[in-house]
């Protein structure tokens, strides 16, 4: 039984491609392996130091909670939107089309010019405002993540038959509240994790932003040990990697459960 | 033109067998279908046939050579895909142009064979359109002329009408014959529309499970299906379940019935009995009556089918269905008490080793 | 809607607020000095032809290897667990920029890293002696691949889908060799996709902020978000004004790259039908 073989250019490729991805991990990995002292191999001392540094966790759990934070927002804030848009006002999809696309024209470092200008001296916002990273912070994070969340909604509404479903479910009685949260939620659920845990990587990675409003986040920590630590530094880095992955695989367990639960309804043969 | 040979082909994906073994042989000009359900293994057939697969045994040879190894391209075979086979970036010229392209010939003589060939499918006025302008219909035309410029010695057309509309694919399909023999080029054509193959085809196989179960004309197809999934397949047939009673009889569910093919096979066989509603006549019968080598009973449906109406009578567990002319069919109401026969000779018994798949649940 | 206001707080305003801080001066009023003084202050410059620079080039080279990489691992013949790896490991290193990235490669290339000293062991040579460093412009251009790269791969996936396999076969029904194919065929249809895909790696690679920043300390090479992110700290001899100016001009050089981009998605949509 003969199946078509893998062409050897693409092999050459992908190994190419392997090896560029693969040798930096594997050094930063040899590298937090180096003993304090000696500087060779092998010891989990530069772990220890990142695992027992209260930096590292109070970071850590600032940055989760920023991103959860921001998922909520988001989806409080998107879903609603791109549902409405769907439905009611489809000339209104280029548009918040075109406003997902702005964010790349003005990305995290033009942005953060821009919002502690105006917040500070157009605005002069108090200090509660300015102080807080759960709302300077998430508010500029939301904003960040929009491009992401909007094509995974957009995607994820797009594959549903918005109209078909919210009739049927308005024509048996249903508010609009219980419509959106019993019909339309549970179909898009995939489409909705996915924005959240891209946005879950973008916030946890967040630098720039965060270090020019002067904020402590997990990314601003791992610079300060990146200036202060070699060893432990590739710790973190590993560490931070590890968790970004995490994520990721999260999104594909979940989606691939979950599953797409389109029911076609026609006459078919 | 070029005289194919299917040799003994086999192919499996897996532990799954989608060609058992098929032999098949087309004449010069010979246009040929395959013609079964879907996963009957006749695109397999088709595509090996192409060269985009390779069989694990079995051997493909055109005009006395085995191009079994010859690459795709290198075949000389026109193809018409199911749809999405023209080229997005060019316009419906362009694509029919391509294979001359390819062959270098001059540019002169690739305009004249483009256009020639857009004329005869009807769609010169179209030429400078790009695909996404088309309809699907129009993208199968600029298809098939695009696969006609080469000028091969076989064409191959995959299920080509299965995507459009059921009066383009009439059209079309009387189209695609109309010029195959104008050209005469040995064509081998893969349906799964039987009425389809039996309209425009020279020889008509029908495949199931990765075999052949019959081929032969499509007349020889409807008129004596050789097996159960035949009969079931083509057309729409009468099945009566029965067993061999004395001397040209047969005993269906207690009702004897005349056959004349039951003369001779021993008594007691279990048969399957095949009639065509075409050849089954139904007349009114006054209560009490009952008709000797009939099926008396019971009008319960009648279908109106345009020309013809389908006229259903059932006794208890016997039931016929019966193809009238409407004009026939009209004074029997639904309700009624009718006698349904058939000529003996016009049916035909099959031995009862498998019973055929259950196929389409609206044919009776 | 809540959402337009939303994103006017804090989207549009402060985008505003930077496009109309690039024209005033120091002392309130409106000029254009700001912008002027960029196109002839030297080491301004510098950032924004060095910032093109190195877009480019990772662009350009980001997609070019992106494209490789992601054909070979859709294509027919390749194992179907090639192609999640990459897909899944793309996803991740698209996002991985930024601080962690870039220690991975000072331990990778560093003055003390584990390649580096890999190379001096084995072949007695110490890059660093022959003009490599991690934060120069060729330094800064191999690590922006590591995200440029798998962004590629993501955004060029989808039209690689797209090529049908009925292309492809009639093609070669039709007589024509592999290479033909792809150059009648397929990069004509892919084309639209790929320059999309590239502009947006030059983008991308122009608003880089925190990777150059881990990279350079700020300091080692000119470049235009990390000029900016000087003039935000609060730096004494920076105009304040300076640096909505090259904000702006950054601001300039993305949205002409837009302008080329939005049409060119359209085109590619249309042709996937």
């Amino acid at each position: 039984m003969r199946r078509p073989r893998i062409a050897p250019s693409a092999v050459l490729w992908l190994v190419l491609g392997a090896v560029y991805f693969l040798v930096p991990l594997i050094a930063t990995l040899l590298f937090s392996l180096k003993d304090a002292q000696t500087g060779k191999c092998c010891s989990l001392s530069a772990y220890g130091v990142i695992l027992h540094d209260p930096q590292f966790w109070t970071t850590i759990k600032v940055s989760f909670r920023l991103a959860l934070e921001t998922i909520a927002v988001g989806l409080l804030l998107f879903v609603p939107t791109i549902y409405w848009v769907h439905l009611k006002l489809p000339r209104l999809r280029p548009v918040v089309g075109f406003m997902a696309l702005v964010p790349f024209v003005v990305p995290p470092i033009i942005l953060v010019v821009g919002l502690l200008k105006f917040y500070k001296d157009t605005l002069h916002a108090p200090f509660w405002f300015l102080g807080k990273p759960d709302l300077f912070l998430v508010g500029a994070y939301v904003i960040l993540a929009f491009p992401y969340i909007y094509f995974s909604l957009d995607a994820g509404f797009r594959a549903i038959d918005v109209h078909t479903l919210t009739e049927a479910s308005r024509n048996l009685g249903a508010s609009w509240r219980t419509t959106l949260g019993r019909v339309i939620l549970p179909n898009i659920r995939v489409a909705a994790l996915s924005g959240a845990f891209l946005t879950l990587a973008i916030v946890m990675g967040e630098f720039t932003i965060a270090s020019l409003s002067a904020f402590h986040t997990f990314p601003t920590y791992l610079q300060y040990v990146n200036e202060s630590q070699a060893y432990p530094a590739a710790a973190a880095t590993l560490l931070s990697f590890g968790i970004t992955w995490a994520a990721m695989l999260s999104i594909l367990l979940v989606g691939r459960r979950g599953g797409q639960r389109t029911v076609r309804v026609g006459i078919g043969r | 033109m070029a005289h194919v040979e299917l040799q003994n082909l086999w192919r499996s994906f897996g532990p799954v067998t989608a060609l058992q073994g098929i032999d098949l042989a087309l004449e010069s000009g010979e246009f040929v279908s395959l013609l079964g359900p879907s996963g009957c293994g006749k695109t397999t057939a088709l595509r090996l046939v192409a060269g985009f697969d390779q069989p694990d045994d079995g051997r493909i040879v055109v005009d006395g050579k085995d191009i079994t190894r010859t690459p795709p391209n290198k075949r000389d075979m026109g193809m018409v895909f199911q749809a999405y086979s023209l080229f997005p970036n060019m316009t419906a010229e362009q694509n029919v142009a391509y294979g001359l392209r390819i062959r270098r010939r001059p540019k002169a003589e690739r305009k004249k064979q483009v256009d020639d060939l857009l004329e005869l499918v009807g769609l010169g006025h179209a030429a400078k359109r790009y695909p996404h302008q088309l309809s699907g219909g129009m993208q199968q035309r600029v298809a098939l002329a695009r696969s006609l410029a080469i000028e091969p010695k076989v064409l191959l057309l995959d299920e080509p009408l299965s995507a459009l509309d059921a009066k383009v694919r009439v059209q079309l399909r009387e189209e695609i014959r109309r010029i195959q023999l104008e050209l005469g080029i040995t064509t081998l054509y893969v349906t799964h529309d039987q009425e389809e193959a039996l309209s425009i085809s020279d020889r008509v196989a029908v495949m199931w499970s990765g075999k052949i179960e019959q081929i032969g004309s499509p007349a020889e197809m409807y008129g004596n299906p050789a097996t159960p999934f035949v009969a079931e397949f083509i057309g729409t047939m009468n099945r009566l379940t029965a067993t061999v009673a004395d001397d040209g009889e047969i005993d269906y569910e207690g009702l004897r019935l005349p056959v004349e093919a039951a003369r001779g096979l021993p008594r007691g066989e279990r048969v399957l009995c095949l009639v065509r509603p075409e050849t089954v006549d139904v007349a009114a019968v006054t209560d009490g009556e009952v008709h000797d080598g009939a099926l008396t009973g019971e009008v319960v449906s009648k279908i109106f089918l345009g020309a013809v109406t389908r006229v259903r009578v059932e006794d208890g567990e016997r039931n016929l269905v019966a193809d009238l002319s409407t004009g026939r069919a009209e004074p029997l109401t639904v309700g009624s008490r009718v006698a349904a026969s058939f000529a003996p000779a016009s049916a035909r018994l099959l031995a009862l080793s498998e019973e055929p798949p259950a196929l389409d649940p609206d044919n009776p | 809607m809540p959402f337009f206001a939303y994103a006017a707080m804090f989207l549009i305003l402060p985008a505003a607020t930077v496009m109309i801080g690039a024209f005033r001066s120091q002392d309130g009023g409106y000029t254009l000095d700001n912008i002027t003084s960029i196109v002839q202050t030297g080491n301004l410059r510098e950032a924004y032809w060095e910032s093109i620079r190195i877009s480019l080039t990772t662009a350009l080279l980001g997609g070019l290897f992106g494209l490789l990489i992601a054909y070979a691992a859709i294509r027919r013949g390749t194992p179907g667990w090639v192609r999640s790896a990459y897909g899944t490991f793309s996803g991740v290193a698209a996002n991985f920029g930024g601080i962690p990235l870039a220690f991975a490669f000072i331990a990778t290339l560093g003055t003390i890293g584990i390649v580096t000293q890999l190379i001096q062991n084995v072949f007695g040579v110490n890059i660093y002696q022959h003009g490599f460093a991690i934060w120069s412009r060729r330094g800064v251009e191999l690590v922006y691949l590591y995200f440029q790269i798998p962004l590629m791969i993501l955004v060029i996936a989808p039209a690689i889908d797209g090529l049908r396999s009925e292309w492809s076969e009639a093609s070669a029904n039709l007589g024509a060799s592999r290479w033909q194919y792809w150059r009648h065929i397929g990069m004509p249809v892919l084309m639209p996709s790929i320059l999309g895909a590239v502009i947006l790696l030059f983008g991308n690679s122009f608003a880089a902020y925190a990777t150059a920043y881990s990279l350079t300390s700020g300091t080692a090479l000119p470049l235009v978000p990390i000029l900016i992110g000087n003039d935000l700290g609060g730096n004494v001899f920076a105009n304040p004004h300076e640096g909505q100016a090259l904000a702006f001009g950054m601001f300039v050089v993305l949205a002409a790259m837009m302008l080329f981009y939005i049409p060119l998605q359209r085109r590619a949509s249309r042709w996937a039908k």
